[in-house]
């Protein structure tokens, strides 16, 4: 079980670099899909006896994340008819580099942190840190929105793996409502990509740094 | 019975068959990219023909070659056989067992490199500067996926000697260590993504444009030594992959060498199916390849830890 724990978690940090590494929009939203798709079956995992609540909640977020909101990131990407090629602040091996870097420190420094005797065979810290660093360097390191939004949401499955620590005291309601909201953001950032679009015609961020009349 | 006469026995034997079956290998590889792409394809044994004729051709000397220009390919072929013996074949037989040999390994690959640019550049023929210099700026990325790859395994095996480190788990780490080592297999002999065999455009070609300028008995040595290093790798590959060390010595190298002909299908249908690299993804690649043997470097010293 925990085997398969760390495998699963190994594969997500794996896919981390997946996203840092591409250099197409398209490969980028499968890799943060793929990887909300291998974390949403993380709880039918750490949990011995499956409620209802516990196998509609993985499957609930594996639908979302692997299947809901990558098809509205493509369709935003679609209907913005953007240029796919990703352009990268820090290049993609300095950015690699960083990220493997960003990996193994999350693995040094989870060494020295307290945990349950149950989580301290696990993968579930680093993985957790490890992918929260990764999704903010996507996020800064690429000036596009929708490789932003697709750092928001590796970092967002960085903070998911984080709560599975807390899987026991914390009801999958809260999960659940993180969900929605991430859904909806995704809506909102959708229709701010739309407007990004038609004010500038291209969806560089860098755009939105000067303030006009 | 003199007590060393059977290590120097067993070493001369060993030389022989890694010398006689490496031109094998390249052998391999041409006819599965031809049974891939529908022809027919020269034979298996092609490279020793054309060794054999090469061996009996005259050498023709460039007017300003210096003595390096020799020596360059004699040194690179030394040192490759070098190598070669410190890879262990099977289990009970180990290669030369030296503490450490894992770093003379990595240096005497060096060398045979140095070897081969630098009789390159001896002509003073640009093309062949720039294929020198690709070459060697390929080698500073892959050499450090290969340390990496082998620092891997010496720490799952808990020794820096060759003949101790390969003791395959056939774990995460090693199909880690698999996707690694075989990106660095395809880079440190000029395959396809980084290097195209086949082609005669002096502007793409990195290894074979370094040979242009060798004829006869030193181009031999230097197609020799090609397929030889290809030949360690496909077993070091072998060896860091499929674990083996529970099989009688008998099966161990039949596997061995089944497992290495295997790769060198593998690395056949890569050529097939890829195209070359653009010159600045390559780093990307190679990067990518340091990255799977560190962390297989890292499962080896986390899962020491979690288990």
């Amino acid at each position: 079980m925990t085997d398969t724990l760390n495998l699963l978690i190994g594969i997500a940090a794996g896919l981390n670099l997946l996203a840092l590494a591409s250099s197409r929009l398209p490969s980028m939203i499968r890799a943060a899909a793929l990887q909300g798709l291998v974390l949403g079956v993380l709880p039918l995992l750490l949990e011995d006896d499956w409620s209802v609540l516990l196998v509609a909640m993985a499957a609930g977020t594996a639908l979302a994340k692997g299947f809901v909101i990558p098809s509205l990131l493509r369709r935003a990407m679609h209907a913005a008819s953007i240029d796919r090629e990703v352009e990268p602040l820090i290049g993609f091996v300095p950015s690699l580099l960083l990220g493997a870097l960003a990996t193994i420190l999350a693995m040094l420094l989870s060494r020295s942190l307290p945990l349950l005797p149950e989580h301290s065979r696990t993968l579930l810290l680093p993985g957790a840190l490890a992918t929260a660093i990764c999704g903010a360097l996507l996020i800064m390191a690429r000036t596009k929105a929708i490789s932003q939004v697709c750092g928001y949401l590796v970092l967002e499955n960085g903070a998911y793996l984080f709560g599975l620590l807390l899987l026991r005291s914390t009801p999958l309601l809260v999960e659940a409502g993180i969900l929605l909201d991430l859904t909806v953001g995704i809506f909102v950032i959708g229709i701010v990509v739309d407007r990004i679009q038609r004010e500038f015609d291209s969806l560089d961020t860098r755009n939105l740094t000067e303030l006009h009349e | 019975m003199i007590a060393w006469a059977e290590p120097v026995a067993s070493t001369l034997l060993r030389a022989i068959a890694w010398i006689a079956l490496a031109p094998l290998v390249p052998g391999i590889i041409h006819r599965t990219k031809a049974w891939i792409a529908g022809r027919r394809g020269p034979p298996i044994l092609q490279l020793y023909y054309d060794l054999a004729r090469l061996w009996r051709k005259e050498v023709v000397w460039s007017s300003v070659a210096s003595p390096m220009h020799l020596l360059g390919p004699a040194v690179a072929w030394v040192a490759v056989l070098g190598a070669a013996l410190l890879v262990p074949t099977d289990a009970a037989h180990a290669g030369l067992d030296l503490p450490g040999s894992a770093i003379l390994f990595v240096y005497l690959l060096a060398l045979a490199r140095f070897g081969t640019a630098a009789a390159a550049m001896d002509t003073g023929s640009a093309f062949e500067g720039m294929g020198a210099a690709r070459e060697v700026s390929y080698a500073v990325l892959s050499e450090v996926a290969l340390v990496t790859g082998l620092l891997a395994l010496s720490v799952h095996g808990g020794s820096a000697s060759l003949a101790h480190m390969f003791d395959a788990s056939g774990g995460v780490g090693s199909a880690l260590l698999a996707g690694g080592l075989f990106v660095v297999l395809l880079a440190e002999n000029c395959r396809v993504p980084f290097d195209d065999p086949n082609t005669h455009l002096e502007l793409t070609m990195v290894h074979e444009v370094m040979v242009l300028d060798h004829s006869g008995p030193p181009l031999a040595v230097i197609l020799h030594g090609a397929s030889l290093k290809l030949a360690i790798f496909s077993v070091l590959l072998v060896k860091a992959v499929v674990p083996l060390g529970q099989h009688s010595p008998l099966v161990a190298v039949a596997v061995l060498g089944a497992a290495a002909a295997g790769v060198g299908v593998g690395v056949g249908i890569a050529e097939s199916l890829m195209a070359r690299l653009a010159f600045r993804r390559v780093p990307l690649l190679l990067t990518t390849a340091f990255l799977l043997n560190l962390f297989a470097l890292l499962v080896e010293v986390e899962g020491g830890r979690l288990r």
